[in-house]
Parts: structure tokens; sequence; C-alpha cells
């Protein structure tokens, strides 16, 4: 566990920080029922080229943080509380809504779970494709739909030349995600946001989809924040790891580093529920109870109810996330312990 | 299992076809949907048959045609001997008792106006003869506690539960009338990832309690791999391949489930580098219109001449070792495994 | 699994039954459109069933020397054409247009759910088959139908009793009603129909009767509870328009649509006689629509 910073691998022009940082934000919805504190102080950074992923399950606050970052996320009932988002040293949540627009898109972006419903259904796709172009880069109608098919071909499109006057009913659920992919790299953005890109996707049309996207960021050195449930696609693409759990960030850790041994007890009932071969017909580790409910969270340390390291402390205060050793940090009052294995 | 026990579900050449229809007021068939076309398994009591397969692969219409909730084009579905395609009112009802479900989406799946314990017992109320009425009150309270809920909340409604609650609430109705098999159909899979655990310790728990037969159909591979004694897989409507699970995860036989345990991610990153995977191009046919003899050819690498022409049939070959597969050029090999 | 908090707690938000009806009552008793709706209600409601709570003058007792005379401390309302009293007859008018709005809203309920109900649980060709002659309904323009089947049944010349022509009133509005509330009652129950629920009824050897009362009704009211109010509310208007064109109700029944009838010839002289009926019309109206759209928002499942 003595991984170096990877802050300076690699140059982002002038600015000498992460391409892109997320810093102690602060996420709340007002409802009817009370505020509920989605996102938590999360703070986490990614770099060209770098893989972050962002593990978490429903309410964990991954996708409210990925929404805040690209400026989609609905205001109200959302509000950002407190927190800054840097891209190249600026923070968003400070530039007006013009500028804001054209970091969307050219600077980040992202792809979404249900590419069905993120097209336009009486649009053609390249159509779609085509508009990114004429937009943002005010091409006339002939380039633009040459730069569609383009596209189309570099994401996989067997016969793009033809399907480019197709609707999105039209393709497969798997093509679909990829005019999606095309949509969101059309403006080589330096940051893609992949939430649960394959979640609705079928293992052998995932399988291509992971294949496609990392072969995408090779190709740009784009940086990618891919968020996910799957503690198996992480452990296939992912460089770091954050993983989340009641709006917040409860272990950061390189990839090798979580899977090895992970420094929280979230993270390490996860690894430990996953059903192995050499344990069939044994009882699965099960994390008990479920997960918090935003709107009454527990005192104290959110996952303390379910925690098999459970002291007094961990009911009164909350962990902060405390630094293991260069980037990875656990927000454990007991990372030691959990870090040896012994629990109780 | 030492001794095979005896069959208590035993499927044969089950095939459905939805027509497709042109018109509108008369209705004219212009192809058909092959769903599931031409399957056969046994399921002995105790024992769990993992049915694995993509969207698509028929796997829903076949849980479905083993609840008679739709009836078959052709084939027969026999519980204890019985053909369920074809019993009706009074007989069919009877044999319901016998086989019940779990299903997917622990949302959807249960009356949002009725009360858990209405929930529970309502297969008490249908088949009144079962537990007498005054009785069925500390029944359902009984079965709450089983699945491990709070028999206190039995005049609850479903959505004053969490999603892992809900599906503890469906496993409940699906054991009210001590069914010996329950179809379970992707009963985890809407689940957060630390609830999965849960539910699967409770179907194993309860399978071991009350000998129950299971069906489990999931697309999750290591999940079914974990419950199941034997496990199918589906492409297309048919099954291409099926075994004990070690016969089908350490030696799969058939390029599709070659490919499909190829592609589920690893949750391990240790040696992910030199990891080979079988990407399989372009998504699955239509099952509509599926492809001339081997269904598998058009997205397989080793299909040749033959596989258009000749059906190949799921049997055990000569170098696919001990179990049935259905590949003209099968040949078992390890594809994934780290660990 | 033997800590306390192993056997999974509810989420704290729940900590007594609570069915979705119930929250949806929460939600309403937290709107203010709910409670003025509601108040304008039972106002319409008490002065339907005792009118003569608000006023001791007779609607029906007609001095002719008074035809027309403007809003005095006398009377409120000015007198009508005839000499009676508008105050009174506005009062009284409320009892006819309320009765009609509900029993036309009750009769377009009954012959629509079913019909919607069983075009939709049968589906097939029966579903097509009452799905066309809805549409049938529904292509006859509503005035044109109306002028038609009331011209047959009760023409203009005829002299029906009181409750003849209201019942008359009534059918008509049911009658070309109906296809709107089938088509919402059809919708929301096939939308019910493949819930899983549903399914796992049938799995369960659940008989046709069970899985429509107990599981398709209870999840298709809302829509229908939502529309049959708005209905209510745009009946009374319909039964107005109707009466003004000669056709719907007419003396001895006194209703508002009537009385606006017998004096838009006189708005320029005595305005009174006709705009007081027509701001009791409109509030009327309006109260139900409201009272509708509160039910709807509050059963409406995104702001859960």
């Amino acid at each position: 566990m003595t991984e170096v910073l990877p802050e300076s691998k690699s140059s982002n022009g002038t600015y000498g920080g992460a391409l892109l940082e997320v810093d102690n934000l602060h996420v709340e919805f007002h409802t009817r029922a009370g505020v509920a504190k989605a996102v938590n102080g999360v703070t986490y950074s990614v770099n060209a080229g770098e893989t972050l992923a962002v593990l978490g399950e429903s309410g964990s606050g991954k996708s409210v943080t990925a929404q805040t970052i690209m400026g989609i996320l609905d205001m109200p009932p959302g509000k950002i509380a407190n927190g800054e988002i840097r891209f190249r040293g600026t923070d968003l949540l400070k530039l007006p809504e013009e500028e804001r627009r054209k970091v969307r898109g050219e600077g980040i972006a992202m792809i979404f779970q249900d590419a069905l419903s993120a097209l336009n259904p009486v649009f053609p796709v390249g159509w779609q494709i085509a508009e990114m172009f004429r937009i943002h880069r005010g091409m006339s109608r002939a380039d633009a739909k040459k730069k569609a098919i383009e596209l189309m071909d570099r994401v996989r499109i067997p016969a793009a030349k033809e399907r480019v006057s197709d609707y999105p009913h039209q393709f497969s659920g798997g093509m679909r995600q990829r005019i999606m992919i095309a949509m969101s790299i059309a403006l080589d953005p330096e940051v893609l946001i992949a939430d649960e890109p394959t979640t609705a996707l079928d293992v052998t049309v995932q399988a291509q989809i992971m294949e496609l996207l990392a072969e995408l960021q090779r190709e740009s050195n784009m940086g990618l924040i891919l968020i996910t449930h799957d503690l198996g696609v992480v452990a296939d693409v992912a460089d770091k790891i954050a993983v989340m759990y009641g709006g917040r960030i409860v272990e950061n850790a390189e990839v090798h580093d979580l899977y090895r041994n992970p420094a929280h007890p979230y993270a390490k009932g996860l690894l430990e529920s996953i059903p192995r071969v050499d344990l069939k017909g044994q009882e699965l580790y099960a994390i008990k109870g479920m997960p918090p409910n935003l709107l009454d969270m527990p005192t104290g340390c959110a996952f303390h109810p379910r925690c098999p390291y459970r002291q007094e402390k961990c009911v009164t205060d909350v962990p902060p996330l405390h630094t293991i050793s260069g980037t990875r940090g656990s927000a454990c009052h007991f990372w030691r312990e959990v870090l040896d294995g012994d629990a109780q | 299992m030492a001794t095979p026990s005896e069959v208590v579900l035993e499927v044969r050449d089950l095939v459905k076809h939805f027509p497709l229809t042109q018109g509108i007021l008369y209705k004219r068939q212009v192809g058909a949907i092959k769903a599931v076309d031409g399957v056969s398994f046994e399921l002995r009591r105790g024992e769990t048959l993992g049915v694995v397969g993509e969207s698509g692969c028929g796997k829903s219409t076949l849980a479905k045609l083993l609840m008679a909730l739709e009836r078959p084009t052709s084939g027969k579905v026999l519980v204890n001997g019985k053909d369920i395609t074809t019993a009706k009112g009074a007989e069919l009802k009877h044999m319901r008792r016998n086989i019940q479900m779990v299903m997917q989406d622990p949302y959807t799946s249960l009356n949002p106006r009725m009360t858990v314990g209405d929930i529970i017992g309502e297969p008490f109320e249908i088949h009144s003869e079962v537990v007498p009425k005054g009785d069925r009150r500390k029944r359902v309270q009984e079965l709450l506690e089983v699945v491990g809920l709070n028999p206190d909340h039995i005049n609850r409604y479903p959505h004053q539960f969490s999603g892992g609650q809900r599906q503890r609430i469906g496993i409940a109705r699906g054991l009210a009338l001590q069914p010996e098999i329950i179809i379970c159909d992707e009963p985890v899979s809407a689940l957060d990832v630390s609830i999965q655990a849960q539910v699967m310790n409770l179907l194993d728990g309860l399978q071991k309690e009350f000998n129950l037969a299971y069906i489990f159909i999931a697309h999750d591979l290591s999940v079914v791999r974990h419950i199941s004694d034997r496990v199918a897989v589906m492409y297309l409507g048919k099954m291409v391949e099926v075994g004990t699970d070690n016969q089908i995860y350490d030696r799969p036989s058939h390029p599709y489930t070659q490919a499909l345990l190829s592609a589920v991610p690893v949750p391990d990153p240790e040696g992910r580098e030199q990891r080979e995977r079988i990407i399989l191009q372009g998504d699955p046919p239509s099952p509509a219109n599926p492809p001339s003899g081997c269904r598998f050819r058009t997205r397989c690498w080793k299909a040749q001449d033959i596989c258009a022409e000749q059906e190949p049939l799921l049997e055990i070959r000569a170098q696919s070792g001990d179990h049935p597969t259905a590949c003209h050029f099968a040949e078992a090999s390890d594809v994934v495994h780290v660990s | 699994m033997s800590e306390p908090t192993a056997a999974p707690a509810a989420p704290a938000s729940a900590g007594k039954p609570r069915s979705l009806w119930q929250d949806t009552w929460d939600i309403l008793k937290h709107r203010k459109i709910f409670w003025i709706s509601f108040a304008l209600l039972i106002m319409f409601l008490v002065m339907a069933a005792f009118p003569s709570l608000f006023t001791s003058k007779s609607p029906e007792y007609a001095t002719l020397a008074k035809s027309m005379e403007p809003p005095s401390s006398d009377a409120w309302f000015g007198y009508d054409l005839q000499g009676r009293d508008v105050f009174a007859r506005t009062i009284y008018g409320a009892r006819t247009s309320i009765i009609v709005g509900v029993l036309a809203t009750v009769g377009t309920v009954l012959l629509g759910g079913v019909v919607g109900v069983i075009a939709a649980y049968r589906g097939r060709w029966l579903d097509s088959l009452l799905s066309r002659i809805g549409e049938i309904f529904l292509g006859v323009p509503y005035v044109l139908g109306a002028i038609i089947i009331l011209g047959s049944v009760a023409p203009v010349q005829s002299n029906p009793g009181k409750t003849m022509i209201m019942t008359v009133v009534i059918v008509v509005l049911a009658v070309l009603g109906w296809p709107v509330l089938a088509r919402i009652a059809r919708s929301a129950v096939i939308q019910a129909k493949h819930q899983d629920y549903v399914q796992a009824a049938r799995a369960l050897g659940a008989g046709p009767f069970r899985i429509v009362f107990k599981h398709l009704l209870p999840n298709s009211l809302a829509p229908i509870l939502v529309y049959a109010t708005i209905t209510v509310g745009s009946y009374i208007g319909a039964e107005a328009t109707l009466s003004l064109l000669g056709i719907g109700l007419r003396t001895p029944v006194i209703s508002w649509g009537i009385a606006i009838a017998d004096h838009t010839r006189y708005i320029r002289t005595g305005a009174h006689a006709m705009l007081f009926p027509a701001a009791f019309l409109s509030l009327c109206v309006l109260t139900f629509v409201m009272l509708g759209e509160a039910v709807r928002d509050a059963l409406d499942p995104k702001l859960r």
C-alpha cells in the first residue's frame, strides 16, 4: 500500500491539480417529508486517462453527485448546500449558465443507464448526433451528418451509413447505448461520466460496451467516472475506487488495494457477500439490515446499525475520512481492525 | 444428491409461439415469436435447477408456462405426473397448491392496496380448505416469522417496507400453500447488492427446511452457481447446454456458454490484463426470425456450413465430456477462472 | 444475525399501518385549494339539501309588479321577469343542478366503468367491439346528440313533469358521456392487469371475480375518482347549456340554467336576473373542478 499519488500523472495544461475535482460537496433535497441529505461532503478527483469507479447502492448519492457535476440536477427540490466542483481549476458551480453549458459536452459529458429515454424518439439518431456539431461547432448540415456517420463508425455501429437515418426504437439496447456514447464523445470531452452504463444490458452486450469505453478512453485519454453497483465491472476497469454509503465516501482506494484488503466494513461486507465457488453450499455472508433512509440517517457513522465492528463511538461520532496511506482513505474509526480482518 | 429423489416436475418438448398479427378487427397471423421452442428437463424433490440466459432467450416465458399462466403451443408440463397445461378448473386450482412462484420486482408483485396480512393470507382465502378461517391470521404471522419479518407488521402496507423486505413478503406468499416446487424468476436482481445475499440465504434455508425444489431463473451467473445443483443455459428459446454446476462452469462445451461465462466480469482485479475474453459480435437475433440450423451460428466463431443446415440436438457428445450440449463442434474448455 | 437490528426494522417513517388512501389524505389536508373547494362543496350541498336555511322566501311566489326590480335590501339579488325573488330561486336552483350533476355522474361511472372494466379484463374481440361502440358515441357532437335525443324523447311542445324532465336530462348526459369514463377505466384496468401482483394472484388460482374486485378495481379507482369529481362540475355546466338552448330542463323545474335562459334577452336592462345564477353556476363548476384537481395532485405518485 505505498502507491504514489497519481496527481502528477498527466499534464493538464496550466493547472497543476487534477482534471476534475469534487470538493466537499453537499447536496440536499427538500421534500414534503423533510430534508434529505443525499450528498454529505463528497470529495473525489479524476485525471486524464484515469478511470474512477464510484461504487454504491441506490440512495448512496453516487448519481446525485454526477448530476451535480453535469449541472443537470433538478433544483428544486435539489439544493447545493456547500462545496466546489473544479474542472481544470475553475469552480463550475460559480460559472454563469452560459459558460457552464459550454463545459457540458465539450469538457464533461455523461451517458446514462437508460439509453432509450435519453434519446429523442422523434428524430433519427444521426440527426441527433449531428445536432451536437451544428449547435456547438456551427457546422453545415452535410458536414455534421458526415461527422455523425464517422462517430457511429467509431462506436462500431455496423452499416453506419445506412443506419444514420434510423430512429432510436429501431436499434437494440446495446446499439442505443453505443449511440449515446457517440453523442457524448462527439465534442471530445475530457471527462466522461458513465452512470450505470451497462446495468440494463445483457452480459455479452455489457462486455462489448465496456470494451468500447476502454478503447475510446485509450484513444482520447479521457478521464472516466464510472458509476456502478457492480463489483465485477469495477474490478475489470477501474484504476481507483470511491465507495459511497449514505451520501458519504466511506473508502477511497486504488483498485487492487480495495479488493485485496478493504479498509471499511461496508466495502469489506460487499466483497464478502459475493458468491464464491469455494464457499458453495454454505450460507453467504450477508450485511445485515438495510440501507439507511436519507430522511432519517443514523447518528454517528451511517453504517453503524449494520456494522460488525461497531463500538460506542460509532453511534455518536461521525468518522472522518482517515488517511491510511497516500490517497487511500477509510471513513471508519476502526479501519486498522478492519484491515487486520478481525471482526469484533 | 446421494440417492436421486423422485421427479416432481417434468417438462417435455415445451413450445410457446406467440402469434404476430396484423389488422385491426380481422387479425391475420403473419408470423410467430418463438419464445420457447422445444424445451425438456426434469426437476427432482429438493433440487435446484438454475436457468440462465440473456433477455429474449425465453426464460421468463418458460416460467409463465410452468405456472400455467400461459398455455403452451405444444408440449407437456407434468407436476407430479399430471399435466398442468391441460388441467382446468378445480383440478388446475388444486395443482397450483404444489407449484408457486417468487417474482422479480418486489415493487410491482405486491398489491399496494392490500395489507401484508391480506397478501400472504390470500392463498388461504382462495384455497379455503387448507387452513380453517380462525387459524389463518396465526398462520400468516408464522409465515412472516419464517421469512424473517416481524409478525406484528401484519397490518402494514407494502409501501411501508424496503425492497428486500417486500421480496420476503413475496416469498412468504409463495410458501403459504406449502408447495413442493417454487419458480424463482430473477428473485434478487432488483435488490441492492447488500440485500441480495440476505434473500439468497433465506431461499437456501427454506429449501433445506421444507425440501423445496427450485427453478431458479437469473441472469447473474455467480448467483445461479451458488444456489443451483444443475444449470441449464438457454439461447433463443432453446436449451443449449445442461449439466451440474461444475460441468457448466468449469467445463462448458457450448460456445455460447463459454462466451457467456467469459463475459461476466470477475470481481477481482488481479491479473485482469491477462484475462482472455470472448467478446461476441452483435446482438442476439430476433426470436421472430431465428437462424436456421443452430440458432447461435450467426454469432459463433466456430460456425461452419453444417451449422446452418442441421440443428444440433441437446445430447452428450464425445468431445463435450459428461453432459448434454447442443453444438456440432462442442469442446469442453475452462474459459475464465481466475480463482 | 443475533443483533437486535438483524430483524430488519421498517423505515422510521412507517410507524403504523398506513394505506395509500391515508397517504393521499395526508397530502390533501395540507392543501389550501382542497379546503377551499371542500368548504364550497359543503356550502352547495347544504344549499341543495336545506334551501330554507338560506332563504325564507318562496322561489315560486311571483309578484308581477316587481318584475326585473334591481337588488335591494329587501331582495338581495333583485326580482326576475315574473317578479320572483332571484336569491331564492338561485338557492333553490342548487338542488337541481347538483342532483343532475351527481346522478348523471353516477350513471356515467356505472355505465362507463362496467364497460371499461369488461373491455380491459376480457380483451380481444370484446375489447375491440366495446371500444368501437364507445368511439361511435364519442363521435357524436355532444350538443347535437343531446338535441336529437331530447328532441325526440321530450319535445319542446310536450309538457313533462319535474321528475320526468330531470330523469331524461340525466340519462342523456350519462349516455353521451360514458365513453370517456370507459376509456379511463379501461386504461387504468389494463395498466393494473399487467402488474405482477395480478399474475401472482392468478398463479395462486384466483378466479376472475377476485381478480377484478380485489386487485384490479382498487388499483384503478384513483383516476376514475378524479375524473368523476371533475365530471360533476362539467355536467352541471352541460345541464345549463342544454337548458339555455331550451331543450334541457324547463319550468316548473328551478335551475340556474333555466334562470339564465329566461333572462338572456334582458341582459342590458336587468343583468342581475341572469348574472347571479350564472355566478353561482360558475362557482359550483369551479368547486368540483378544483376538488378533482386537488385529489389528482394528491394521488399523483410522482409527489410521493
